[in-house]
């Protein structure tokens, strides 16, 4: 049963200590929503444990099934499983969709998928999130608007089936039409015997994503833990308490 | 007042065929001042001996004549003056030039392969060549120029484009690491006339390439693409010339470099001159570099002189990083390791140079030699 451990994580960018101690575990089918008012260190939580360069571990721990993820190097950790979904998704000029997405699936799988199979499943893919399949010549990401950006997120979450998905705001600056297909894609994935941390600012996406756990994040740590009507509760009462508790 | 701030117009002023009348370089000139001079092998001051050997072969297309002839003849010369000493040098010290000639409304039914073949080494003195490829009028061909082996080499290149007609060239520098070679390439392009240059510059110790452009008439069209990589102690400089001196012409320059090992150099100098007759001239000129590695420099030196104030369109840019590190974690976050990372993210830089290769054979060749030297 696939589990992300998270113990004691504390994490600085430069001298400066964002994340102070963060405890969370995510079990196979459980979906937990981290929430949190903007600069509370939920998407530094996200690109930590995805392993960014930019930001250093000082102390604590992250395992995957028991293995130490803060060992791996950035792919070994996306080929254990481990996938984040970016709130600014790269472009990445002259590679196009379709090369990008055989080479990551070359990569997880550790063989190239067959290619007409490749084709069958990305169009499938494609479909299902309402993406025009004139995106799988284009370059990754570029030119793209939001929603696409954020629908392309999801096609590779689905095509290359993590473990565990962190979702980082994959909800901000879609439209409802949009929210829905991505949400509809998420849900897919989670019916899967697979855990996914959704990190958002706002309690839209949990009309369609259900949460089983909701965390709220403050000042670089959990300050409340609860079920899905603590999500109602933010919805009504804001995170104002939340941050004048921190400060 | 120094070589730096003087007009771009001036600097281009000499040509000559008389080698005596261009002094020696001392690598303060403005022309100069990027090329290790030392690596030259005397092929700039006069000290080469003249007992390298180059072997020209062409596999021609049907439709063009191909002729092997001596320095009296009178179509040599006519498309182009040497600008500098070295081409000065080549021009006076050749000893057979190679004439393609495509007639008069002709469409060549396959690439014309002029094989160049470093066959002494670079070690057994200089060697001197001359090529012209004269296309006639309504005429099409494709021209390959592909360099390889090695030797200690200078020649000229005349491309004599008639009124109407199409040329494209693709011009290969595969050469050995200890080869050094100079050219320059000239473009004199007739009324109405298309021109397509694509230089791929891979190896060789030390290759400077010129290749400019003219126009005789108006309407003649021009792009200049290039793509070179260079590795560890490579100096690979290439030295553009547009010079717009008629009415309503065209001119588009694209190089793309990417450099790494200790000592690789690249040096890029996209000169672009519209004259005050050049009236309804659109040009621009763009040149990058990808720098894999410390140690690696590029120099990107774009000028743009206009003395006209009627252009249709006129513009450079120039720009030489890094490969951007979000791209690379993009791709590992998807599980794809650094190397293979790194190689699409090169690959991706030079993909839309490559689809303007249109020599399937010759496009395929210069992807396996990028993949090659990613995997050095």
């Amino acid at each position: 049963m696939p589990t992300l451990e998270i113990r004691d994580l504390h994490v600085a960018v430069g001298d400066k200590e964002i994340l102070r101690g963060v405890d969370l575990t995510v079990g196979a089918g459980e979906t937990h929503a981290i929430m949190g008012p903007n600069g509370s260190g939920k998407s530094t939580l996200a690109y930590a444990v995805a392993g960014h360069p930019k930001y250093t571990i000082t102390s604590g721990a992250v395992l995957l099934d028991g293995e130490d993820v803060l060992e791996m190097s950035v792919d070994e950790r996306a080929r254990a499983g481990l996938f984040l979904a970016m709130q600014y998704p790269v472009e990445v000029p002259g590679v196009s969709v379709s090369n990008f997405l055989r080479s990551a699936i070359t990569s997880v799988r550790g063989e190239a998928p067959k290619l007409r199979q490749f084709a069958k499943d990305l169009k499938a893919g494609m479909d299902a999130l309402s993406m025009d399949p004139a995106f799988a010549q284009r370059n990754t990401n570029e030119g793209f608007s939001g929603g696409e950006k954020k629908r392309h997120e999801i096609l590779q979450l689905e095509l290359l089936k993590p473990k565990i998905a962190i979702l980082d705001e994959t909800d901000s600056g879609l439209d409802i039409d949009a929210l829905r297909v991505v949400s509809e894609g998420i849900n897919r994935f989670r019916s899967g015997d697979t855990g996914v941390l959704l990190i958002t600012h706002y309690t839209r996406i949990l009309r369609y994503v259900k949460p089983d756990f909701v965390h709220v994040f403050a000042g670089g740590r959990i300050v409340e833990e609860g079920g899905p009507e603590l999500a109602e509760k933010l919805e009504a009462e804001g995170y104002e308490s939340y941050t004048k508790a921190s400060a | 007042m120094g070589l730096d701030t003087k007009p771009l117009s001036t600097l281009h002023e000499i040509s000559s065929y008389n080698v005596a009348d261009f002094p020696v370089p001392t690598g303060r000139e403005e022309e100069w001042r990027f090329t290790p001079l030392s690596r030259l092998r005397g092929l700039h001051d006069g000290t080469a001996e003249v007992t390298g050997s180059v072997v020209v072969e062409v596999d021609a297309a049907p439709e063009a004549t191909v002729e092997t002839v001596g320095r009296e003849d009178a179509r040599i010369g006519r498309a182009y003056v040497p600008a500098d000493r070295v081409s000065a040098q080549a021009y006076s010290s050749f000893e057979k030039a190679t004439v393609v000639t495509v007639p008069r409304e002709a469409v060549t039914s396959k690439p014309i392969v002029i094989g160049v073949r470093g066959t002494g080494g670079a070690g057994a003195g200089a060697a001197y060549g001359h090529i012209l490829i004269d296309v006639g009028p309504m005429a099409e061909a494709v021209v390959v120029l592909d360099h390889r082996g090695s030797a200690v080499y200078a020649d000229n290149v005349e491309f004599d484009v008639a009124e109407g007609a199409t040329l494209k060239v693709v011009s290969l520098q595969d050469w050995d690491d200890d080869a050094v070679h100079v050219s320059h390439h000239h473009a004199r392009i007739g009324k109405d006339a298309t021109f397509r240059s694509f230089v791929v510059t891979l190896g060789g110790d030390l290759v400077r390439l010129s290749p400019s452009v003219s126009y005789t008439a108006p309407g003649g069209d021009a792009d200049l693409t290039g793509l070179y990589f260079a590795d560890a102690r490579q100096h690979l400089e290439h030295r553009l010339l547009v010079d717009h001196t008629v009415p309503k012409c065209r001119s588009n320059v694209t190089y793309k470099g990417a450099l790494q090992g200790d000592g690789a150099h690249a040096v890029w100098i996209g000169d672009v001159i519209i004259r005050a007759e050049a009236e309804g001239t659109d040009t621009y000129e763009l040149n990058r570099n990808l720098i894999l590695t410390d140690g690696a420099r590029a120099d990107s030196v774009p000028n743009l002189e206009i003395l006209t104030g009627e252009v249709a369109g006129a513009g450079h840019a120039s720009a030489s990083g890094r490969i951007d590190d979000e791209h690379i974690f993009y791709l590992q976050a998807r599980g794809i390791p650094l190397d293979e990372a790194r190689r699409l993210v090169v690959h991706g830089f030079f993909a839309r140079l490559l689809e303007k290769i249109e020599v399937p054979e010759i496009r395929e060749r210069v992807l396996s030699a990028v993949e090659a030297e990613l995997a050095r």
